[in-house]
């Protein structure tokens, strides 16, 4: 579904993404590991298009994405922080967002109506607290169906309740054979959601592969621990393991 | 008595006292070639003509009525309509000319004579004329003790009024407007000049009007409305301006530094761009007394008059008095902050050159204007 | 496009921002009307406004607009948007909605007192100026990351015009008054856009002619079907160019 191949991207000097090649797959829910300024979201952004890569090519649906848009009908997203308009209301975001997604085929409410978001419908953006806003960001990133999800920190500042409801509703379409990209790092959450796993550690793709495989590596039942030890081993490219070696 | 219709004027003669009445309006024509009336003698009136048509020429000033020696000749009631002088007098005493229409063909101003032009001429009444088109409105050189009043001189080529060495002369309730150049006063004491209006004389160098070395006269009452520079002053000494409306004008009093022992009181200075502009520091006329819309001090004991000496020269009339093209920047934050400045702290402006007595009020001149 | 401009335009004229910049001029248009009888004085005083208060206005809340849309414009880049509707639907709506404000506070009170020909070319300029100035916000906007930074670019291009430029023409013109300066300043005047739109209003209050020789040529010139056009054109560059070059940013810009 997504092919990345050779991406590079420096901030100024500062080399974020050194080479990722990589690709994804319908079906599968990849969990996006690694420390803060590993890289994690500019990579997510550059395959949205928010970020133009130095060099390097993504391909998304078999369609580069250099200098096109089209293709993000395909993608929800959901930032790690969401800001909206300060005095839009709630409702006339959703509204607005399908008439600029100019959606044709019929939406999908279910975590409007999960987070009970319709009874907040008349409430403006900057009333909102942070959780709510986590809610509005999450039901919009499922709201037209796509066949990709970009969820970055998805389950950070919401209720417990929240979590639970979220993370049913990623499962539920990952088995609808949806194609999502989590970042997070509550790890326990990765563990129930994922089944693939990249770690990126300096801009370097250090772990490409299933979760499974990692733990076997590492010899580690749970997925935090075993990303502690893979972490801790000698830090040189040569280490990093990726899919097609596996 | 001359009956209604067109008579060729050739260059007629009068060598005696006469009087000559036109019924309806005879039409006299020059045919383009010749003087119309040539007036050699005292005690001649003309009166009820339609004066049309004189020659042009460089070198002979043809008119509508020439007169020399004429000593009480009187032009009243006539029309003078392309004629290249209307009335050209000399050496005459006691000439009244009133209720005459002037009005010049549409020319160049080198084609184009004088409405009313007096030479060497003394207590003259010029009265209730209306003079248009014409290179100088109304001319006077070497013209004392005479009266000039009610006259309406618009749209000359060049001066609505243009007077030199003309001493102890009057002028009032005159409208100028419009004149390529305003009117002119030089070379004169003793003149006065009442109630007068100096309305929309605008262009380049162009003055409501111009005072050239002139001293001991009056200015009083007059108004002065949209022109480029209402009056300018230069070697003007114990001349008195009183009572006179500024109003619109570009700058309101131009003064030279050469200009000495003057008095302005009374004035009301409105809406001008700059109100008094000097090109020297050290200034010896007094301005006392007058109204400034500018003014913006304060009058505690309400006594009608301003607390704080008013400083009427704005800097940046004498920025654009070295640099003309700095005029752009005219109205700009930076002059006005530049101006505040100076009336703070005066450092190019004259130190000197204040009202002492601002008025609070403007003066109500609406009566007499 | 038109869809994004017209949910931020209703954003915007929601903000008390912008309903206190329109009753601000609203308030100072009456009481100017109110206190003078005489409308060309009254233009005379608005035209300071115009001036002053409008670029200034514009070119801060334009910069503020554009950082605390910056998750917005995120959000909207990620949807299957052209970046170009994008940044140029902030522009018009932004642009707009300040236009919109002007025409409502300084031209609601016009019909009450007579609409004057000046009036007109005051409401003319303005708008132009709302738009050049929003222009200049969003480049410096794209030009830096931080909004402090940002902010203080856009002060910096509103203090610049308002004044340094002046400073600066001045001192030149005082170097060079032996030099026939009025064609050279026609040159100067365009690289400002609120000394153009400055004389563009002078000229129609009628001071211009009283103002000797240089105010006869600005007349002569600016007063001219040519020169109407020019200065109309020169405006629009000064719209158009900020505009274009920070779009160009914005394409390569990472968000």
């Amino acid at each position: 579904m997504i092919t990345v191949h050779q991406l590079k991207k420096n901030f100024g000097r500062l080399e974020v993404l050194r080479s990722i090649t990589t690709s994804f797959e319908s079906g599968k829910t990849y969990a996006l590991i690694g420390p803060n300024g590993s890289g994690k979201t500019t990579f997510i952004k550059c395959m949205l298009g928010m970020v133009i890569p130095d060099s390097g090519s993504i391909a998304v649906g078999g369609e580069d994405i250099n200098g096109s848009w089209k293709y993000r009908e395909k993608i929800g997203y959901m930032p790690q922080i969401g800001r909206y308009p300060d005095n839009m209301q709630i409702g006339q975001l959703f509204d607005m967002m399908q008439t600029i997604r100019n959606a044709s085929h019929p939406v999908d409410g279910e975590l409007i109506d999960a987070f009970g978001l319709r009874d907040l419908f008349g409430k403006r953006m900057h009333t909102l607290s942070g959780g709510t806003r986590q809610k509005v960001s999450a039901a919009l990133a499922f709201l037209f169906n796509p066949p990709i999800l970009f969820l970055d920190e998805p389950t950070a500042g919401l209720d417990p309740v929240a979590v639970e409801v979220l993370k049913d509703k990623i499962l539920h379409e990952c088995r609808k054979g949806k194609l999502i990209v989590i970042t997070s790092h509550i790890m326990n959450d990765l563990d129930e959601l994922a089944t693939e796993a990249l770690i990126m550690q300096d801009g370097v793709l250090r772990f490409d592969g299933t979760i499974d495989a990692l733990k076997e590596i590492t010899g580690e039942s749970r997925l935090g621990k075993a990303i502690a030890r893979f972490m801790n081993r000698t830090h040189t490219v040569s280490d990093t393991i990726i899919r097609q070696k596996l | 008595m001359v009956l209604p219709g067109r008579y060729t004027g050739n260059n007629i003669k009068i060598a005696k006292p006469l009087t000559l009445i036109g019924v309806d309006f005879p039409v006299l024509d020059g045919e383009g070639k010749h003087q119309i009336f040539t007036v050699a003698a005292g005690n001649v009136t003309i009166t009820g003509f339609e004066l049309t048509n004189t020659g042009i020429s460089s070198v002979k000033d043809l008119a509508g009525v020439e007169a020399i020696g004429a000593d009480y000749l009187r032009i009243f009631n006539n029309r003078f309509i392309g004629t290249y002088f209307g009335v050209h007098v000399a050496n005459t005493k006691a000439c009244v000319i009133e209720k005459n229409f002037f009005r010049a063909n549409e020319r160049k101003e080198y084609e184009t004579g004088n409405g009313i032009h007096l030479w060497q001429c003394s207590d003259a009444v010029i009265r209730n004329n209306y003079i248009t088109r014409h290179r100088d409105g109304i001319y006077f050189e070497f013209v004392t003790r005479s009266l000039i009043e009610h006259n309406l001189c618009v749209n000359n080529m060049r001066y609505g009024l243009h007077f030199m060495f003309s001493h102890q002369d009057e002028y009032r309730n005159n409208v100028f407007s419009k004149n390529g150049a305003g009117v002119a006063v030089m070379y004169t004491h003793n003149v006065k000049m009442e109630y007068n209006k100096f309305e929309q004389n605008e262009g380049n160098s162009v003055f409501g009007l111009l005072l050239k070395d002139i001293s001991d006269s009056e200015v009083k009452h007059n108004t002065f409305i949209k022109n480029t520079m209402a009056v300018y002053l230069e070697g003007v000494s114990r001349t008195r301006f009183e009572g006179n409306n500024f109003k619109l004008n570009g700058y309101g009093i131009r003064l030279q530094a050469n200009c000495d022992a003057n008095t302005f009181t009374q004035n009301n200075f409105l809406s001008n761009t700059f109100d008094l502009a000097t090109n020297g520091t050290l200034v010896l006329n007094n301005i006392d007394g007058n109204y400034w819309d500018k003014y913006q001090g304060y009058d505690l004991n309400q006594d009608q008059i301003g607390d704080v000496p008013y400083r009427p020269v704005n800097l940046y009339s004498m920025v654009v008095e070295r640099v003309p093209a700095a005029v752009f920047l005219w109205r700009s934050f930076m002059v006005f902050l530049l101006d505040r400045a100076e009336k703070a702290l005066p450092v190019i402006t004259p130190e000197n050159l204040k009202d002492n007595y601002p008025r609070m009020k403007p003066y109500d001149y609406r009566s007499s204007a | 496009m038109s869809r994004i401009i017209r949910y931020v335009f209703y954003d915007i004229l929601r903000t008390r921002f912008v309903i206190f910049y329109t009753l601000f001029l609203l308030g100072s248009t009456f009481a100017l009307f109110q206190l003078d009888a005489d409308p060309g004085k009254v233009i005379l005083s608005m035209m300071n406004v115009v001036l002053m208060v409008v670029p200034l206005v514009s070119i801060v809340f334009a910069s503020i607009h554009f950082y605390n849309s910056y998750e917005f414009i995120e959000l909207m880049i990620a949807q299957p948007v052209n970046r170009k509707s994008v940044f140029m639907g902030q522009y018009f709506a932004v642009a707009s909605s300040l236009s919109l404000a002007l025409l409502t506070g300084a031209g609601l009170p016009m019909p009450f007192y007579g609409i004057t020909p000046a009036g007109i070319a005051l409401l003319y300029t303005g708008i132009l100026l709302t738009w050049v100035f929003v222009s200049l916000a969003f480049l410096s906007a794209v030009l830096t990351r931080d909004k402090a930074k940002a902010i203080g670019v856009a002060l910096l291009f509103w203090f610049y015009f308002s004044l340094i430029y002046d400073g600066l023409i001045l001192w030149v013109m005082y170097s060079f008054m032996d030099y026939p300066l009025e064609k050279v300043t026609l040159a100067l005047v365009s690289l400002n856009p609120v000394d153009l739109a400055r004389i563009i209003l002078l000229l129609q209050l009628d001071i211009s002619a009283l103002m000797g020789y240089t105010g006869a040529f600005y007349k002569a010139f600016f007063g001219s079907s040519a020169g109407i056009l020019f200065s109309a054109g020169v405006l629009v560059l000064w719209v158009v160019l900020p505009v274009w070059l920070s779009l160009r940013i914005f394409m390569r810009k990472d968000l």
